[in-house]
């Protein structure tokens, strides 16, 4: 599977602190971009339980907990830790730091319909590892 | 079935009945009380007049009880005759009632030392649940109480007075208090602890009568001199109520005479109590009449044991600040024995252990009565200490902490106040499947006396029930395994001032959303903003100042102080609203204004444009003084309780607390703003005001503690600041004024708080001060941000697709 995938100059580290996520807005889609020292990580803004602003939980190790309801999210690949039964998970975006500037991968949207960049995203919650594999092949 | 007659619906009476019910149910009972409640508990009447406990508190059997078990229960019936030949009683309702077996436990009267005046409109004794009510109607702050008696009773009259804010004075005929327990240096010692909480005490007074045209005006000593008083409490002590039973020809000395079976010289009747004597003793404390209760029990039942055996007397007394034990021969020269003393005035500890033949005959302990049921327990086996003499006073250190209470012998008397045995707390927890405190309280009745042997009673449970938990051992969180009260003492000692050190080096080294936000409350109680405030510790709330709602968007609430607006700020208000397109301008429970639906990036320009202060909803902390009118327009007011409320929040604002506090000051106790639901509550009286705390009215509902009643209003806003940084530096995080109340006990709080020494009220103001100096309103951020994206949105630099 092909998908147009694009690097995206996001931010200047310092304009995330540490240990904190900031929402980013791409296409009229958001993602929580969060800072822990030694890398930054990049997930959906939006928690698959109620759809909390993830970028304003607190992160404990390499997890965001959701501030609506505590949900613990794993920054590395979405998945959900606590409720430890469930199964859902968030999509999660690689990211690289260039000369103090936050990079985002983020699949290409031709939509500029916010309400059909919300629809991909959904899709995508699902698709997330697949697309990983196919980046990786 | 055989017909038992009780006469008397009090602690010895009923616990007998328990007793007897507990043997077999061939009786047909009937109970005569000639007060009109169910039976309660006597022993705390003091904490009624205290403000600790309601009435209903103090309940032991309700009636639900005398239903289950199918008793009559004539209450406000006063038996007036036994007719032993027909076997009956007359009451004085007009009844009566056929008996096989009767029992009396009319118990004792306080005895009125004869002299002019004891009739007077104002003159009190302390026995009842009445005389406790009646009591407390004629307390107030400033009211002149004068107690006359400094024994048992009469000091806990005193400290109940006290507390409702009588100026009291302790009138003692004696040259000492307490005189029957306590040696000179011991008794000393109490007295200046009870004049340090402010009770004034005269020693050597005999009273020659009360003054006074009608109403009670004070109290004539003789020689001459006279003190004022607006009430007067007599407790010099009590006789037993034998007249009933001497009328009917029953043998009677002092109290009615009884054999080790409890049965009089009638063998229908038996008598249970502290009307009763027994080998020339005549007992007034509860566990020796519970085991007259046994004793008695078991011999109407028909299956009589070994019968009632003489106890040591034994005495305990624990009256904010002044622990008191005294039990056995503790006058070394009316038994003739040797002395092992320790003493520390300052400490305010004193130990004393009276020795005959390598035996122990009788102690004191003073400050500190944590030792006695070691020293019971020698007391009553009489062991000889030739071995172990040198560790009397400082027993060695116990190789395992639960090692003493497992060489406790089974018959060791655990509750002094009920009677139980530590081989009945492990039969309860062995055979009835007890596993809880509060379930052995129910089944045993272990503890639910006095509570000074809740500590054993844990230890027992812990020992015997493997998944029993104690609740202030658990830990903050699996990041920081600490409990909440060793970490606030590991900040404090290693200096530490930032969450991320205090996870690197005692915890998991990351943290969570459990202990960040408390290690972070922590520091600032601790160090009062002179510490790295880690905003990422800390949840989003108290980031940026606004609550988080369930869209992601945020809620504001302006400091709106004691709940009192202008038509410029509200004009304001309505106009942020407009501007910012809040989707609910909404009125709260706490008179306040709440704007929802702003969002992030809107928040310094609302803040700005409203001008008005944080009104701290969205984080733990000082939420609001809700207030009445108070004298300045309700007809009613008797207390300026808008402007009281005012300052209530000025001086508080801003702070951090461990919970949310919500305060309530109001102008009259009909209690309008409901103070008595709030954590911290002013309720104005007449010349006074109350000071409540503890209260709640949300998932908890929970009437409030009277702190203390004071006159002028700089005591009580003094008094709700002591409180208030108390439960900052006590409290766990998350845990609310009422839960802390209940956790350490109202009692024990007056004493750190209000009736702690000068020094000591002092530092908890000045730490508070400090806090307070060192505090601001937070929506001043706006104006310096502490990151510069703390409020705005980014935006993507560009994007380049490969």
């Amino acid at each position: 599977m092909k998908s147009n995938h694009r690097w995206i100059r996001l931010t200047h580290a310092g304009n995330i602190p540490l240990r904190e996520g900031r929402a980013v807005n791409i296409d009229g889609h958001e993602i929580a971009v969060f800072n822990l020292g030694e890398r930054f990580l990049a997930v959906e803004n939006r928690c698959p339980h109620r759809g909390g602003p993830l970028s304003e939980g607190i992160v404990s190790g390499g997890a965001v907990v959701c501030p609506l309801h505590a949900w613990k999210v794993c920054l590395e690949d979405g998945s959900i830790a606590k409720p430890a039964s469930e199964r859902a998970c968030v999509a999660s975006y690689p990211t690289r730091v260039e000369d103090g500037v936050v990079w985002v991968e983020y699949p290409e949207m031709r939509a500029s319909d916010p309400a059909l960049a919300q629809l991909v995203a959904v899709s995508q919650i699902n698709s997330t590892s697949l697309l990983e594999k196919a980046a990786a092949s | 079935m055989e017909r038992l007659v009780l006469i008397g619906n009090g602690m010895a009476g009923i616990g007998c009945l328990e007793q007897i019910l507990k043997h077999d149910s061939r009786f047909d009972v009937t109970v005569f009380g000639d007060e009109t409640h169910v039976n309660y508990n006597r022993i705390m009447l003091s904490s009624v007049l205290a403000g600790e406990k309601s009435a209903e508190q103090i309940v032991m059997n309700d009636l639900e009880w005398y239903r289950r078990h199918e008793i009559t229960l004539r209450l406000g019936a006063r038996v007036t005759a036994i007719d032993r030949e027909a076997q009956t009683v007359t009451s004085d309702d007009g009844g009566l009632t056929p008996y096989d077996k009767l029992i009396i436990a009319t118990g004792s009267s306080p005895f009125i030392p004869p002299m002019e005046g004891t009739q007077r409109d104002g003159v009190f004794v302390f026995r009842t649940l009445d005389d406790t009510r009646a009591l407390l109607e004629r307390s107030g702050p400033g009211k002149k109480a004068v107690v006359i008696g400094g024994g048992l009773l009469g000091l806990e009259a005193a400290r109940g007075l006290r507390v409702q804010g009588c100026e009291v004075t302790v009138v003692h005929l004696m040259s000492s208090l307490m005189e029957r327990q306590l040696d000179g240096t011991g008794s000393a010692l109490l007295k200046s602890q009870m004049e340090r909480m402010g009770v004034k005490v005269l020693l050597s007074h005999s009273t020659a009568g009360i003054t006074g045209n009608g109403k009670v005006e004070g109290v004539a000593f003789k020689g001459g001199a006279e003190i004022p008083a607006d009430l007067i409490v007599i407790a010099a002590g009590i006789r037993p109520n034998a007249d009933l039973a001497r009328a009917a020809g029953i043998n009677v000395n002092r109290g009615i005479v009884v054999d080790d079976h409890m049965q009089t010289s009638d063998r229908n009747i038996y008598a249970v109590g502290e009307c009763v004597e027994h080998r020339g003793m005549c007992y007034g404390l509860v566990a020796p009449l519970l085991e007259q209760g046994k004793a008695l029990a078991a011999a109407i039942s028909g299956n009589k044991g070994a019968g009632f055996a003489p106890v040591v007397p034994a005495t305990k007394l624990k009256i904010m600040g002044v622990e008191v034990f005294s039990a056995g021969a503790w006058d070394e020269a009316a038994c003739n024995g040797e002395t092992v003393r320790f003493e520390d005035p300052a400490l305010g500890l004193y130990k004393k252990l009276v020795v005959r033949d390598n035996r122990l005959a009788g102690f004191i302990l003073v400050g500190d009565t944590s030792e006695s049921p070691r020293y019971l327990d020698m007391l009553h086996s009489g062991r000889d200490l030739a071995e172990t003499r040198k560790h009397l006073l400082f027993p060695p250190p116990a190789e395992d902490a639960g090692q003493e209470l497992a060489q406790l012998p089974d018959s060791h008397t655990v509750c002094g106040c009920m009677g139980v045995s530590k081989g009945a707390i492990l039969e309860a927890i062995l055979k009835d499947g007890v596993c809880t405190l509060a379930q052995l309280k129910e089944t045993t009745r272990a503890s639910t006396g006095c509570g000074s042997c809740t500590d054993l009673c844990k230890g027992l449970l812990k020992a015997a029930v493997p998944e029993f938990e104690e609740e202030s051992a658990k830990v903050l969180c699996g990041c920081v395994p600490f409990s909440q009260e060793q970490l606030r003492e590991m900040l404090r000692g290693q200096q530490l001032r930032s969450v991320q050190d205090v996870l690197d080096i005692y915890g998991n080294g990351h943290g969570c959303e459990v202990c960040k936000p408390a290690l972070s409350y922590m520091l600032d109680m601790l160090w009062c903003g002179d510490h790295d405030e880690d905003r990422s510790a800390r949840f989003i709330n108290d980031r940026v100042h606004a609550n988080i709602q369930k869209d992601g968007t945020f809620s504001v609430v302006p400091r709106m102080r004691g709940g009192v607006t202008t038509p410029d700020e509200l004009r304001r208000i309505a106009d942020v609203a407009d501007k910012y397109n809040v989707r609910m301008v909404k009125v709260t429970g706490s008179q306040r204004i709440d704007l929802l639906g702003v969002k992030k990036a809107d928040l310094p320009r609302v803040w700005e444009d409203l001008g008005m202060p944080s009104g701290q909803a969205y984080t733990k902390g000082v939420r609001m003084v809700k207030t009445c009118v108070g004298t300045e327009f309700c007809r009613f007011g008797v207390q300026d309780s808008t402007s009281t409320g005012i300052e209530l929040e000025r001086r508080l604002e801003n702070l951090f607390t461990p919970h949310k506090v919500k305060m309530g000051v109001v102008g009259c106790p009909r209690n309008c703003a409901e103070a008595t639901v709030k954590d911290i509550g002013m309720v104005g009286q007449d010349g006074s005001w109350q000071v409540v705390v503890g209260g709640a009215a949300g998932k908890t509902v929970r009437k409030a503690d009277v702190l203390v009643t004071v006159e002028t209003t700089e005591e009580a806003l003094n008094a709700c600041c002591l409180f208030f940084q108390y439960y900052r530096e006590h409290a766990n995080y998350l845990e609310r004024t009422y839960d802390l109340v209940e956790r350490i006990g109202i009692e024990r709080i007056r004493r750190d708080t209000i009736y702690a020494p000068d020094a000591v009220k002092r530092s908890l103001l000045d730490r508070l001060s400090r806090s307070k100096a060192l505090s601001s309103d937070a929506w001043l951020e706006r104006h310096n941000p502490r990151t510069a994206t703390q409020f705005v949105q980014i935006q993507p630099m560009e994007t380049v697709t490969i």
